[in-house]
């Protein structure tokens, strides 16, 4: 039978590595991806999650079960994503400020989102729309943004996202429907083409 | 936002309504207000739908290199650590740095008359509170801390210069 979370991170405690291995194969994909939806940058996403691995690791000896694992890792992973939102948030202005006096240019965006590979038209279009989708979710204030992608991809249960957020539940909740307003009005052409 | 009274209730209840884990009393609550409400019964379709849309992000794949990095990240790790890589903080690492040459200051400092006491209590009260701050934006910056028992891996914290100890304490107990 498979071990729980929770086993699995007693097992590390203990200094069994291997246990660490399968947390590991378990969560990155999912903490990638919550970070890279939180961050927007891949490059800055997989340095997140190995920072979380390594808080992780690190706090194994004094790894009690007093919360659900995933609570604790997203909560770790929060944190370090908004930390580094606010940070980039400084350089970004730091840099636009230096564009608009080196260029005199001041409608220039602060940073473009990369555009790596060339694709088919129908590629184009799911891209398009995967791009509005991540644009609208990162133009959220960046606690709704969070609670969204702890609701909506992660699926954690309200107490958990609640304990990740610092807020209460019914806070929470209020402010996943504001979130979802939101993004509803700025979605608009996505939620009414699908609804037909 | 509808700026309808009656909907404001629906603030807190439709998402978990919607998603099927409200309890039975908030699902009779909001069934009947949507019975009722037309407004809300578009922003329930709406929301739906969004939720339909948003699964169409693209997934992305950590890379081939992530495992071996993290292994490499994990095995760089220091067995022992040194004095300044158990300051958790550049700003608490700061005020220590503060505090250690202020006291060397106030210690040099010759002894005049009338005006030193008061001098030197001020600027002791003010490094005092300076190091109490930084403490205690330590701790509230460092979440990871809270309620997992994490505190005793900054055993270190109680080695710090220990002029102003008393005052340090206190902010770290409020948060267990
Ligand atoms: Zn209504």
């Amino acid at each position: 039978m498979a071990r729980t979370d929770v086993q699995l991170m007693l097992d590390v405690k203990a200094g069994d590595e291997q246990s660490f291995e399968l947390l590991l194969r378990k969560y990155r994909a999912p903490l990638v991806n919550f970070l890279y939806r939180m961050v927007r940058d891949p490059g800055v996403a997989e340095e997140l999650a190995q920072e979380v691995f390594l808080r992780v690791y690190r706090a194994r000896k004094e790894y009690a079960p007093s919360a659900k694992f995933t609570t604790w890792m997203f909560r770790i992973a929060t944190n370090l994503a908004l930390n580094s939102v606010r940070d980039n948030r400084h350089r970004q202005m730091e840099i636009s400020m230096d564009q608009s006096v080196a260029m005199g240019d001041e409608d220039q965006p602060a940073m473009q989102v990369p555009d790596d590979a060339p694709s088919i038209e129908q590629e184009m279009v799911a891209r398009t729309r995967a791009e509005m989708i991540l644009k609208a979710v990162h133009a959220l204030p960046e606690k709704q943004r969070a609670a969204v992608l702890l609701h909506k991809y992660q699926e954690l249960d309200y107490d958990e996202i609640a304990r990740i957020l610092e807020c209460s539940e019914s806070a929470l909740k209020s402010l996943l429907f504001r979130a979802y307003e939101t993004l509803r009005a700025e979605l608009a052409p996505l939620v009414n083409s699908v609804r037909v | 936002m509808s700026g309808t009274q009656k909907c404001s209730g629906m603030e807190n209840k439709l998402v978990a309504y919607l998603d099927g884990r409200a309890k039975p009393a908030e699902r009779r609550a909001v069934e009947a207000h949507l019975a009722m409400c037309a407004e809300c019964r578009v922003r329930a379709e709406e929301f739906r739908a969004l939720w339909n849309a948003m699964e169409d992000l693209p997934v992305l794949s950590p890379s081939p290199a992530f495992d071996a990095s993290l292994r490499a990240r994990i095995a760089a790790e220091p067995v022992r650590r040194g004095f300044w890589e158990w300051l958790p903080s550049p700003r608490l690492a700061f005020a220590v740095t503060a505090l250690v040459v202020m006291s060397v200051w106030l210690s040099s400092m010759p002894r005049i008359a009338s005006n030193r006491t008061r001098v030197e209590a001020k600027v002791e009260a003010k490094v005092v509170q300076m190091a109490a701050e930084a403490d205690y934006r330590m701790i509230r910056d460092l979440p990871v801390l809270e309620n997992y028992d994490v505190l005793s891996k900054f055993d270190a914290l109680s080695e710090l210069p220990n002029s102003p100890a008393s005052v340090t304490q206190e902010p770290a107990e409020q948060v267990q």
